[in-house]
Parts: structure tokens; C-alpha cells; sequence
């Protein structure tokens, strides 16, 4: 599993941070998406799928 | 496909948890359906979960309020006719499309992430505490609002923002204005207006004494805002900060009391309390209806052709109980149902801001008013809690409980 994200469609909502911090966090400045882990492993592949889902701004896509 | 008309929204609610039962049926029927609205435009009413989220989701549709019919009756002759309609004030990226919206949010965004919201919790918590002492100075009966759901997010919301607490009859009372469905439209407007003078003195003073610890003055510091742009900026935070979690905190407790074999779950599995905000969330979305998104062009939806123009309205509190999206029986309140991907805080670029702060606020306040205060009970009949129906925002008014210990 591949986690990609698109920091230009972020709105900061923090959904993804919510849903799993050991693979996503928020950048200090202007609140958007940064990316922990690319590859997550399989205890966290449920958490990237639902990360992906609840995202507001489909900034997150699963390959 | 034969489609669904509706010659006006239907509003009433048959009781205080449940949103009206029409537009129930008229989910069951169809997720997208037609809508007249106030001004004989034939629009749209959504309320699917997936298709709010599709909506709420798509670029297609906008979020300026000139572009949207006109579904409100009392206003009919009072706004200024289409096409010359003020646009958005300068700020307010709630009711903007990017890029204002996008320049004007990311300004603030880096305020609000989890994080940082996590960092608040000790101090939110004394906040907490403190009104729950104070709670207690009355002798075992109180007016839960006033004394304490109000308070505890207004308190947080104006240290936060560098607004002072004592200064708050300068925002409440219009704020109740702004949002009863009483007031004409001049009301309105004269409210909002007192509302931005008190937000327009606040950046002077702030500017002639920069280097505050809050969000207004760090606001202020980058530089990139104009006056105009962060008096309204403040204006909506401050607004959206207190009022939406007030009410969340005012009528999740009416329901936690109603419900007592769930509060006795949130009293015995205190690890229930994330799920639990999430789930008074979905059961109780707090608005009425809405929100309301405008087509930029063409757009089809489950077969449903969109045209460009059209009004869309969203019924969030019915699109929360879509089986769809929550089976077994979404009309009934459990706290260990997976309810996340709920849409009370919307979905899209606008989906609210504050929501990690209101999160946080409603999981300490729920926790620790019920371990404070373990036999809290209405102290009248639930048909006599005053509902807020005639507000944009739905709570209860007043929520009189008793304790004795």
C-alpha cells in the first residue's frame, strides 16, 4: 500500500492526524498535511483507508 | 425518473432529538429531490449522506450566498434584487469560493491543528473545572446554559482569540439576534453590524499594542490580512467558537439524560467518550438544515441533472441518519456505534475549522460535568425544556437540571 497526499487540496481539517498520527501529522505553519509514512504497514492499512475516506478535500489517495 | 417535489421544506419536529419526520420520508424516497423555494425557484433537496458528501465535496458547486436562491420567507422583498447583491464581506471565507477562501483559511489553519488543540486540554480542563465549581455554588438546581454549556466554549473561544470574557454582552446578545429566525432581516443585518464594530476596535487596539499571545494578534503579526479582512475573520471564528459547541453541550446533555442506559455507558467506559462526541454529533447536527451550495455548471447526480445556477439545499441532520451510511438503526442513539464520517461538521473545503477544538471541549465537558456531577437530572418535564426551534441554530434555550450530592 502506497499513501500519497496533495498538499495544495488540504484545508487543514486535521481528519487524517485524528485518525492515525503515526502516519500523518499537520505542518505548524499553515495547518496542512504532512506525510509520515509512505508504506504504512498492515496495522495501519485500515486507519490509511479511513483517513483517505474522511479527508474533506480528497487530499489523500491509496495505491 | 420521476422526482420528488417538495412545495416547501418542512420544519416542524415531532420531538426534540429527531429532525422532521416528512424529510425522513422524503429520504426514503429520494436522496435527491426537488425543493420550491421562497422565490419560486424549483431547486434541489439533498439527503443522502453520500450525496451531501459528493455536494459538499465537489468544486462544481459554490458557497457564495449571492448566488443562492432565496429559501427564506421572511426575507422575500427585503434583500436587494439577483445579480446586484452585495458580495461576501471581505474576510469571510466562509461564504467564499477559492481562492479568497483558500487564501484567507490557510492563514488560520495552522492555529487549529490537532495538535495544538491536544496541547489545550489541561488548560481547557480548568476552565472546566472552574465552572463546574461554580456550578456547584447553587444550591442543587440550575439552568445547565447559563451556568455552565454557554460559559466553558465562550471562555475558551475569547482567551484563544485575545477577546475579553467581560466584554461578552457585546457579542452574545447579537449573536442571539443574528440567529433567531424572529428577527427581520434589518435586525439581522444591525447585528451583525454591532457585532463588527466590537471585531473593528478589537484589530485597533490589537494593532496599537501588537505581540499579544492569541490567535488575533499572530493573525495580525504575519501581515497578510487587511483590517476589514481580519475584523470579519475574528467575527466568524469568535461566532462559530461559541455558539455551535454551546448548544452541542446544552442539548447532548437534554439527550444523555433522556437516554439513560447510554449516559450510564459513558459513566462506565469513561474510553467511550471519543466515539461518544462523534455520535451526539451524527444524532444531533445541530442545524436545522443546510447547508446550502449554489452549481457553477451542469452537474449529474444519481441521474439527477443539476443545472448551473440551480440552488442546492443539504439536510444535514437527516443525511446523519441515512441507513446507507449508518445501519441497524441510525434513529437511535448508541455511543458504541462506529459514527465517524458523520457530516455535522460538513465535508469539503469548508468543513469546519474549530472542529478539534469543539472535539476537545465537548470530551472534557461531557466527562467531567458527569463525574462531577454522577446524579444530574432534568428538574422538569422533557416537554418543558424550551427547544431552540426558532433559532438557525438548533439547542435548548434553558436546560433547568437539579443534583443533590
Amino acid at each position: 500500500m502506497k499513501i500519497s497526499v496533495d498538499q495544495s487540496k488540504c484545508c487543514g481539517s486535521g481528519m487524517c492526524v485524528l485518525t492515525d498520527p503515526d502516519l500523518f501529522d499537520q505542518s505548524e505553519e499553515d495547518g496542512t498535511v504532512v506525510l509520515l509514512v509512505e508504506h504504512p504497514d498492515a496495522a495501519h492499512e485500515a486507519t490509511a483507508k479511513e483517513a483517505a475516506s474522511l479527508c474533506p478535500a480528497s487530499a489523500i489517495t491509496i495505491s | 425518473m420521476t422526482e420528488v417535489i417538495s412545495e416547501e421544506l418542512p420544519t416542524t419536529r415531532q420531538n426534540p432529538f429527531d429532525p422532521p419526520a416528512e424529510v425522513t420520508e422524503i429520504r426514503e424516497k429520494a436522496r435527491i429531490s426537488r425543493l420550491k423555494f421562497a422565490d419560486g425557484h424549483l431547486g434541489w433537496l439533498v439527503t443522502g449522506h453520500h450525496q451531501v458528501r459528493e455536494i459538499l465535496g465537489s468544486p462544481k458547486f459554490s458557497n457564495e450566498p449571492e448566488r443562492f436562491h432565496l429559501l427564506d420567507k421572511r426575507f422575500q422583498g427585503e434583500l436587494p434584487e439577483e445579480g446586484s447583491r452585495r458580495r461576501s464581506e471581505p474576510g469571510m471565507f466562509l461564504s467564499q469560493d477559492p481562492p479568497d477562501h483558500t487564501r484567507l483559511r490557510k492563514m488560520l489553519q495552522g492555529q487549529f491543528t490537532v495538535r495544538r488543540m491536544n496541547q489545550l486540554s489541561e488548560w481547557i480542563g480548568g476552565i472546566v473545572d472552574d465552572q463546574l465549581k461554580h456550578l456547584r455554588t447553587f444550591d442543587g438546581r440550575a439552568d445547565l446554559v447559563k451556568e455552565f454549556a454557554l460559559p466553558v466554549p465562550s471562555l475558551v473561544i475569547c482567551a484563544l482569540l485575545g477577546v475579553d470574557y467581560d466584554e461578552r454582552h457585546r457579542f452574545q446578545e447579537d449573536t442571539a439576534k443574528m440567529l433567531s429566525l424572529d428577527s427581520t432581516f434589518k435586525e439581522v443585518m444591525a447585528a451583525l453590524e454591532r457585532i463588527r464594530e466590537f471585531m473593528r476596535e478589537l484589530i485597533a487596539r490589537k494593532k496599537a499594542n501588537p505581540g499579544g499571545d492569541d490567535m488575533i494578534s499572530d493573525l495580525l503579526a504575519t501581515g497578510e490580512p487587511t483590517d476589514e479582512e481580519a475584523a470579519n475573520m475574528a467575527m466568524l471564528l469568535l461566532l462559530a467558537g461559541h455558539e455551535t459547541t454551546a448548544n452541542m453541550l446544552g442539548i447532548g446533555t437534554f439527550t444523555l439524560l433522556e437516554h439513560p442506559d447510554q449516559l450510564k455507558i459513558l459513566k462506565d467506559e469513561p474510553e467511550v467518550i471519543d466515539n461518544a462526541v462523534e455520535e451526539l454529533m451524527r444524532y444531533l447536527s445541530i442545524i436545522h438544515f443546510g447547508p446550502m451550495r449554489s452549481a457553477l455548471e451542469d452537474v449529474e447526480i444519481d441521474g439527477h441533472l443539476i443545472k448551473a445556477g440551480d440552488s442546492v439545499l443539504m439536510h444535514v441532520p437527516v443525511a446523519n441518519r441515512d441507513p446507507e451510511k449508518f445501519p441497524g438503526n441510525p434513529d437511535e442513539l448508541d455511543l458504541h456505534r462506529p459514527a465517524s464520517g458523520h457530516v455535522a461538521f460538513g465535508h469539503g473545503i469548508h468543513q469546519c475549522l474549530g472542529q478539534q477544538l469543539a472535539r476537545i471541549e465537548m470530551r472534557i465537558a461531557f466527562t467531567k460535568l458527569f463525574q462531577e456531577f454522577p446524579d444530574l437530572r432534568l428538574d422538569v418535564a422533557p416537554e418543558e425544556v424550551p427547544l431552540r426551534t426558532n433559532m438557525g441554530i438548533y439547542g435548548v434555550h434553558s436546560l433547568p437540571v437539579a443534583w443533590s450530592s
